[in-house]
Formats: C-alpha cells, structure tokens, sequence
C-alpha cells in the first residue's frame, strides 16, 4: 500500500462532508425556492450589514482581550518549571471539559439582574447593575469560552524557544525589554496567529452565547443564520448566502493577519 | 602581567549540584592571542566559556575583565561576545539586521550601523548577502553571519563555542583559514572551544587542554605536541604510545625490557616514569640491528604511510613508516634520543597509550567479548585518526 493510500479514509471524510457541503451552500445561495438561479440571497444579505459589523466588531473586541490576558499567562507559563507547566496549561483547559452549554449556562445565572452577582452586590449595600443582555455579556461570554484557544498555542511557541537565540540576544547586550520586543515577542507571532485565528473565527460565528448572554437586541450573524434554518422566517437560501459571505469575510481577516506572519512561506501554516 | 591580561579566572569553581564541573580553575587569557580550550565533551571547556561570557555563575573564584572583577556583571552588559556552536541566529531578521542587532540595541545611529555592518559582510565574504533570509544561507554562510554578528560589537574578547563543528570537513578548512585571518585583522582576543585536536594545534597561539574540569597543560601547539604534561595529553593530541618505564639516571631510561637514551634528565633514581614514542618517530631497521623487536599484527595503508600495529613485548604499539612490512614479521625498531620523551607518573598512568584498540568504549567491548584482539583497525572515535 503506498503511503498515501494512509490518507484516502480522511480524503473521503473531507469530501463527503466539507467539500460537498460547501459545494451546496453555495449551491442554495444562488438559487431561488424553484432552484433558479439568482443574486437575490446575496443582495438581500446586504440589509444584515448592521448584524455582519457587530458580529465581526464584537468578536475583535474579544479576540483582543484574550490576546492581553492571554499572552502574559502564555509567557509567564513557558518560564516557568516543566512540570509546573503542565499542571497549569491542564488548569488552562480544566473548564473546556465541561460543556460548552452549561458554561454559558452559567454565566446567566451569574450575571441575570435577580444573579447571583447583584445579589451579592445588594448583600454588600451596593445598587443592582444591568449585566445580562448586554454586548458586554456577550463579550465576557466570549472571552471566557475562548481564553484557553489564543493562551495554548502562544505557549507551545513560547516554550519552544530556542534558548540559545535569547542567549545570543543578551550576549549582543539586548536588556529585558529589547530581549523581550527585538527577539521573543517577533518569534511568537505564529503562535499569536494560531491563537487569534482560534478565537476569532468561533466568536464571529457563535450563537449560543449571543442568544444566551446578550438576548435580543444583540443578535449576531450565528443567531440570523440559525434563524434561516430552525425558525419562523425559514429560508435556507438566504441563510446559505449568509454563510458564505460570512465564510469569505472571515477568510479576508485571516489573509490580513497571515501579512504579519513574518515566517517565510513555506514554514508558515497554524501552531497548535 | 595583570595589565596584559584581557580575562583572568582565579580559583574558579562551577558545581550542578552534586556534580563539579570545575575545580579550581586558574587561567589568564592575554589580549589579542588565540587561545583554544581543548577537551572532550564534558571536560569543563565549554562551562569556563560560559563563565567568561556571565550565563553561569561560578559558586567560588574571580571573573577578572580589564582588571575588574565581573562576577555580577550581567551577559549583557559584559564587553565580551560568543558565537554559538549551533549559531543561534535570529530567524526573524534578515542577514542586515542579525549583524545590526547588537548596535540597535546600544542606540547607535543609523548612518553607523549601515557602514559598519557593510564593513563586517566584506570581513566575512558575504558581501550581496545583506538582504537575504537566514533560512536561505548554508551552514558555512550562517556561521560567518554569526561571526560577523558577534564582531559587531567590537568585543574585547570573542568567545567561539564550537563554532565549526556542525560543517563538513573542508568547509571546516576553509573555515579555519578565515577565523584565523579575522583574528590577525581585528586584533582581537579569541577564546575559542573545540574537541578537535587538529583544529585547536593549527589555529591557536595557546592551547588550554582540559579533563575532568582540570587544566591539563597549558602551552603554544608545539609544547603540548612534543612535550606532553602527562599520558591524557599526549594522548589526546595525536597519537601516542605510552609505555610504563624507568627513569635509571639522567638521559637514562628503560622500557620494554630496554634501555634507552634520552634527553630528559631531573628525575630521581629508578623513579617509574611514562614514556611517550610518537608513531611517526619509530624507526623500523632490520632485526640484528636493534634491541628492541616486535610482531606486526596489522597493517593499513593511509596514504602518506602505513600504519602498523606492532606487539612489543605484548604491548601494542602503533608504528607509522613509509615502508610496508607483513602481518606476522619480526621487526626491529630504533628510537632516537631526542624522540623518547619522559613523562612523571599520573592518575592517566596505564589507562591509555595502547594500540589493542582505538577507543575507550571499543576497548572494554572486546574485554567482555572475552579478550580478542582486534586485527583490523578501526576510526577512533575521538577523530584521532586525521591527525
């Protein structure tokens, strides 16, 4: 058996359920109800525009917090012993063993006006505030489901550094900082890419936590897509031309980030 | 004296644990030489570079840079640089910008860094190379980008960890040739760590051989090749035949059941003594002619000479001659006086110096097998045999 037939179980698993699906999404989204062709779907995408902006300036927002909480924990954690390390990145994903749903889950209980927060704020003397459906919550919600996605892979560059290259640095005389800007942070950008593509990509797209968290005045493109499929205003012409133009906009963000990826092509690819 | 000094260590020690991998350590290092540390992996030579350049931090002694004690000077603000043995070259930054690196951040201006680091690519021949990937240079090309990269500094002293042993064998020559030219044109201090033998005798001024985290003997090439301090380092520089023998009276001495003239002389009467014959200065004569005679057991061409093995009073000693004798033939071999050298007696003592085997680890593999004696001649592992 040549080696590449190891491949052909996952080549027909890719075929059968992306590229088919892609093929028919955007199969649906030219398509009218009699499946003729039309630029309808992607023309009436263009009234959501308002939906399409916040769910991409929502999911920035929260792509950049875990960016700065996450890349201190990522360098602080590849300082650190080995054996400490494992213990923590396993803290780090200790939350992703519980599901996805009943974290979001809870975040409501939390943050909901009669939650345990206000709560406990009233208990301390302090007035109630507003926290659930907001875009905040959805940004906390966000943040918290997604953190442990940009800590792990800025990590694994990190403390995979060649320690040689950081003793060359402070032999050329390069204090901490010019050590940390000159030499370690450029290093770790594939990494930060991994990491930024990790969160992004599922924050813009989500709609559980929107639905949850940030009720319905903050309906993300997740929710008007799902709302094509499940609810009253069923087409799923429409919400496959919101896919696919959902699809494209993430692809345009990740080609923008990928120019900052200072690797030579043939190295570049994601770090996890 | 202390003026001259570019480094001085005194009394260094360096421990992991439980473990010393320096003892007591004492070496002056003067300005503008070509001093190699030269030892086998494990030896102390690369720890005593790492001294010098402040990533290890002796636990007792002195670091003594232009007179001052450094101890507590941090890497980066030591006046000394390192090429490192497997380069170390920020993958990041184009060929410019690695050599720059060490100006940008000493804030030097613009227009000087450009002329300098120009000035650095001509010293190393890679003159077209300045915007060009580090991923796309060959091991040769990284390694004078390194160079360059560590000069641009303009270092008191550089250290050179290595810095030729992960290219091939004429690169390496080649290699040799250009470090040896940069040092006469900069002037400056090189202190440079190798555990090849050949490399360390043709490039240094003075050459520093470490074992077990002592210094064995310190000396310019010649010292340490004709007059070995003990059996490890005329054992470790080239090859050796070191024969248990005893000193009868100055210029005296026998060995092998045979007594020898010699030139060596201050030894007390009947004091047991090493003696070292170097191949290439056995004389092989007819047998009626000579006192001493050995069996051949092998002989293998290497092109400039054969090199025999040859028992001698169940002593195996490799002889070099440009004349072939048999496997099986007795033959006669003749010394001269000046090529008998006499070593004092050392820990090294009848350890090492016979030719039954190569290597240290070959050595005890044929004892377990039951003490057969190798016909065939083997590499040493060290590389000894390029020698």
């Amino acid at each position: 058996m040549k080696p590449k037939a190891l491949a052909y179980p996952y080549s027909i698993w890719v075929l059968l359920f992306t590229i088919i699906p892609i093929l028919l999404v955007v199969f649906f989204s030219f398509t009218d109800k009699n499946w003729n062709f039309t630029f309808d779907n992607i023309i009436r995408v263009g009234k959501y525009s308002g939906v399409f902006l916040k769910s991409i300036g929502l999911g920035g927002i929260a792509t950049a917090i875990c960016f700065l909480l996450g890349y201190p924990m990522a360098y602080v954690m590849s300082e650190m012993k080995v054996k400490n390390q494992q213990l923590v990145s396993n803290l780090i994903m200790l939350p992703m063993w519980i599901s996805f749903l009943l974290r979001t889950y809870a975040w409501m209980t939390l943050l909901e006006d009669n939650g345990l927060i206000n709560k406990f704020l009233n208990i301390i003397g302090l007035p109630s505030v507003h926290m659930i459906n907001t875009q905040g919550a959805v940004i906390l919600g966000m943040v918290y489901d997604f953190l442990p996605f940009m800590i792990l892979p800025i990590y694994t560059v990190l403390s995979q550094l060649d320690k040689s290259v950081i003793e060359a640095a402070k032999d050329l005389g390069a204090n901490n900082s010019n050590l940390f800007f000159r030499v370690i942070f450029p290093l770790s950008i594939p990494g930060i890419i991994s990491g930024v593509t990790m969160v992004f990509v599922p924050a813009v797209s989500t709609f559980i936590i929107s639905k949850m968290l940030g009720g319905g005045e903050n309906m993300l493109i997740g929710d008007l897509i799902e709302s094509q499929f499940l609810g009253t205003s069923y087409n799923p012409h429409l919400g496959s031309a919101m896919s696919l133009i959902l699809m494209i906009l993430i692809l345009i963000c990740m080609g923008i980030m990928n120019q900052i990826d200072n690797r030579p092509s043939e190295e570049k690819g994601v770090v996890v | 004296m202390e003026k001259n000094n570019a480094v001085s260590l005194k009394n260094i020690k360096v421990s992991f644990g439980e473990q010393c991998i320096l003892d007591n350590l004492n070496l002056d290092i003067k300005e503008g030489e070509f001093l190699t540390l030269l030892g086998s992996s494990g030896c102390g030579k690369t720890t005593t570079l790492r001294v010098i350049a402040g990533f290890i931090d002796p636990v007792q002694g002195d670091v003594i840079l232009n007179g001052k004690r450094i101890n507590h000077l941090p890497a980066h603000k030591r006046e000394v640089n390192t090429v490192f043995q497997k380069y170390a070259l920020f993958n990041h930054l184009n060929v410019f910008e690695n050599i720059a690196f060490g100006m940008r951040v000493h804030k030097k201006k613009n227009s000087e860094i450009k002329k300098k680091v120009n000035e650095l690519l001509e010293l190393v021949n890679l003159k077209n190379f300045a915007y060009r990937s580090i991923t796309s240079l060959s091991g040769g090309q990284q390694q004078r980008i390194a160079i360059a990269r560590a000069l641009a500094n303009e270092p008191k002293i550089l250290l050179l960890d290595e810095p030729l042993a992960a290219l091939d064998l004429k690169l390496r020559k080649d290699m040799q040739a250009e470090l040896k030219k940069i040092q006469s044109q900069t002037g400056i201090t090189f202190v440079f760590v190798t555990h090849d033998q050949e490399e360390a005798l043709c490039l240094s001024d003075r050459v520093i051989v470490m074992d077990k985290g002592l210094i064995q003997q310190i000396g310019t090439p010649e010292d340490i090749y004709n007059e070995p301090a003990n059996a490890f380092v005329a054992d470790f520089i080239g090859e050796s035949n070191i024969i248990d023998g005893v000193m009868l009276e100055d210029y005296l001495v026998k060995f092998s059941n045979t007594t020898f003239k010699c030139v060596d002389k201050g030894f007390s009467k009947n004091q047991p003594v090493d003696v070292v014959i170097r191949p290439e200065d056995v004389e092989v004569r007819p047998v009626s002619e000579c006192n001493l005679k050995g069996v051949v057991t092998s002989v293998v061409f290497k092109g400039v000479h054969y090199e025999m093995i040859v028992n001698v009073d169940n002593f195996k000693w490799m002889i070099q001659s440009t004349q072939a004798s048999s496997v099986g033939e007795e033959i006669g071999i003749y010394i001269r006086p000046h090529n008998i050298h006499v070593m004092k007696k050392s820990e090294y003592s009848g350890t090492i110096g016979d030719y039954s085997s190569f290597s240290d680890e070959f050595y005890e593999e044929q004892q377990n097998k039951g003490g057969f004696i190798m016909n065939t001649l083997f590499e040493k592992s060290d590389g000894k045999c390029e020698l």
